[in-house]
């Protein structure tokens, strides 16, 4: 190649001057079609599923032989015999003892700690970098104020500081409380948080809200807001609807709205971890809430869809 | 050929002006360098197509310059983000004009980065020996665009705060991936002043830096195979013009492009007479 670009005018060597181009095959657009039925499959049918798996290994199979035969057909049969003679002046030139020059020594040994100190250097940095994705996740729990406050069967829309260590309203954020009284000797309520499970975004109550009602609490200032007449709650962003019990009724929702543990500690209603919510059965105090570990907006918790989310099993 | 013979004193005057080029050569050999690299042979018919590429790197070029100057005035941390832009808009002398070029300027990059794809793909300028040059703009791309998203959260407003909480989720719906991107874009569980350093760093440090390295390789390569004949030209066709006076002369269809500093000029091989 070198040669052909300082002498253009010469002819060039018949072998080097061929295209190294795979020659035409159909298998790609066979093999991307079972990549869309295998992905179509695992929301719609695990049969379809397999049938794509089968289709993209075969078809992946041909594409793969098709590519490689130019590199593979490089041993041809017609260089069998010189090749074996050719092997067998190598093993006798290889016979004499290796010899390992001082100039490869340290040519190996400069590379070498050459990439030593780089990854010193680097590995570190990098894993500072990336370490938020692989550590757990503290919340600080949320003091709402006195019980009083919340008055049994009536829907609250709090509004608090949920980490009082970021400045100005960045961690402004919203529940949706109802004091379900007291079920089995056990204080009940129903807490669910306002970040819509599609992409995140604030969800609206439906429903009248009164004049606002500010408590000073240990987490600074909360805003109480009674609700009147509560029908649901929907999302400004994308159109995403759910019920009174946070279940998607409209909408690209792939699950229930999140809710918060909640505890009571000197009469005042603490807010405690939050939670993932893959569907709400029953009402109120008797509700069956099938909970998981808090997912980020848009990540299904249930359904086949949920292998692609696998939980980090090393976070308890 | 009938050259003016130069006066002594003018001469003299050119060696003065060109003595320092001349210095600058003998030692680095840089000016040659420069020549080599503008005044490269392309096709006879290349057309305003062709500049596009260049048009991008300019579009580039200003958001260099412009992030530079923003980045004196910004501060990236939550209490004085917001502020800070409306310092730059508002108060600063031709603020508004630095601030509305980057702004602007961004969207002129992405849509002429796409123009130029599309030229590219239009043209056929993706096929070989130039496939390597193809994966590099589409790296360059997806850079690209990611500079888009880092730099919409930057102006700390609304718009910024919801539509980068909406790009982070998006990102953390990846299969497999996702929950570590989403942790890894927001610096943690939740957005907040980690976000918006990290979306700066990344804005103006690592992606900028990857940017630039790669657009190195770009121009390498495109300086290495030559600019692509437009797809209507005899050449591109696998015809070439021979001197024997008898016309054009067929090459193969699947005959590369020639390789090197131009793009025509490689023998004629299978002579088929059309």
């Amino acid at each position: 190649m070198a040669d052909e670009l300082e002498r253009p005018g010469e002819e060039p060597v018949e072998p080097e001057a061929e295209p190294h181009l795979p020659s035409p095959t159909i298998w790609p657009f066979a093999f991307a079609g079972g990549v869309a039925l295998l992905l179509v499959g695992l929301i719609i049918n695990w049969i379809l599923a397999a049938i794509g798996a089968v289709l993209v290994l075969v078809f992946g199979f041909l594409w793969i032989r098709e590519a490689t035969r130019e590199i593979r057909r490089v041993p041809a049969p017609v260089s069998t015999e010189p090749a074996v003679s050719e092997l067998a002046v190598v093993e006798e030139e290889e016979e004499e003892p290796e010899r390992y020059p001082r100039s490869v020594f340290l040519e190996m040994s400069t590379l070498g700690v050459g990439a030593l100190i780089g990854g010193i250097v680097t590995v570190p940095a990098l894993g500072f970098m990336i370490a938020p994705a692989f550590v757990d996740q503290e919340y600080g729990e949320v003091d709402l104020g006195p019980l009083a406050n919340f008055p049994q069967n009536e829907w609250v829309t709090a509004t608090f500081q949920s980490n009082r260590a970021e400045p100005g309203n960045v961690s402004k954020r919203t529940a949706f409380i109802r004091n379900n009284g007291v079920a089995d000797g056990v204080p009940s309520m129903t807490i669910i948080s306002n970040r819509c499970a599609h992409m995140g975004c604030p969800t609206q109550p439906g429903g009248l809200l009164q004049k606002p009602n500010e408590v000073q609490t240990d987490s600074g200032t909360v805003t109480l807001r009674v609700t009147q007449g509560l029908s649901g709650f929907t999302c400004p962003c994308h159109g995403g609807a759910y019920d009174n019990e946070g279940n998607r009724t409209a909408g690209p929702p792939v699950r229930a709205l999140d809710r918060y543990e909640f505890l009571i500690r000197e009469g005042n209603l603490v807010l405690g971890k939050p939670y993932s919510v893959g569907k709400v059965i029953g009402e109120g105090a008797k509700a069956k809430i099938e909970a998981y570990r808090l997912a980020d907006p848009g990540q299904h918790v249930d359904g086949p869809e949920k292998v692609f989310y696998p939980p980090k099993f090393w976070i308890p | 050929m009938a050259r003016q013979r130069k006066s002594k004193r003018r001469q003299q005057l050119e060696a003065m002006v060109l003595a320092p080029i001349d210095w600058l050569e003998e030692r680095s050999g840089l000016v040659g360098a420069v020549k080599y690299f503008l005044f490269r042979r392309v096709p006879a018919e290349s057309n305003w197509f062709h500049t596009l590429g260049s048009a991008t790197l300019t579009a580039f070029l200003v958001q260099l310059v412009t992030g530079v100057i923003l980045a004196m005035y910004y501060k990236p941390d939550p209490e004085s983000a917001y502020s800070s832009i409306q310092t730059i808009t508002n108060d600063l002398t031709l603020g508004w004009l630095v601030r509305g070029m980057h702004r602007w300027g961004a969207s002129v990059f992405i849509i002429l980065l796409f123009l130029h794809m599309g030229r590219v793909f239009l043209f056929g300028a993706y096929k070989y020996p130039r496939e390597l040059n193809w994966l590099v703009g589409v790296i360059l791309l997806t850079l690209a665009l990611a500079e888009g998203l880092t730099g919409y959260l930057l102006p700390w407003d609304q718009t910024a705060y919801w539509a980068t909480v909406v790009a982070i989720n998006i990102n953390a719906n990846a299969p497999i991936v996702g929950p570590f991107l989403g942790d890894f874009l927001r610096g943690g569980a939740e957005i907040g002043g980690d976000t918006l350093a990290r979306f700066y760093s990344l804005h103006m440090l690592v992606i900028p830096g990857g940017l630039i390295g790669l657009i190195t390789l770009h121009l390498y390569l495109v300086i290495r195979l030559g600019v692509t004949e437009p797809p209507w030209t005899r050449a591109a066709a696998g015809y070439e013009f021979v001197e024997d006076g008898r016309g054009p002369v067929r090459r193969g269809l699947v005959e590369p492009r020639p390789r090197g500093n131009g793009s025509i000029g490689t023998p004629v091989r299978d002579e088929v007479r059309p």
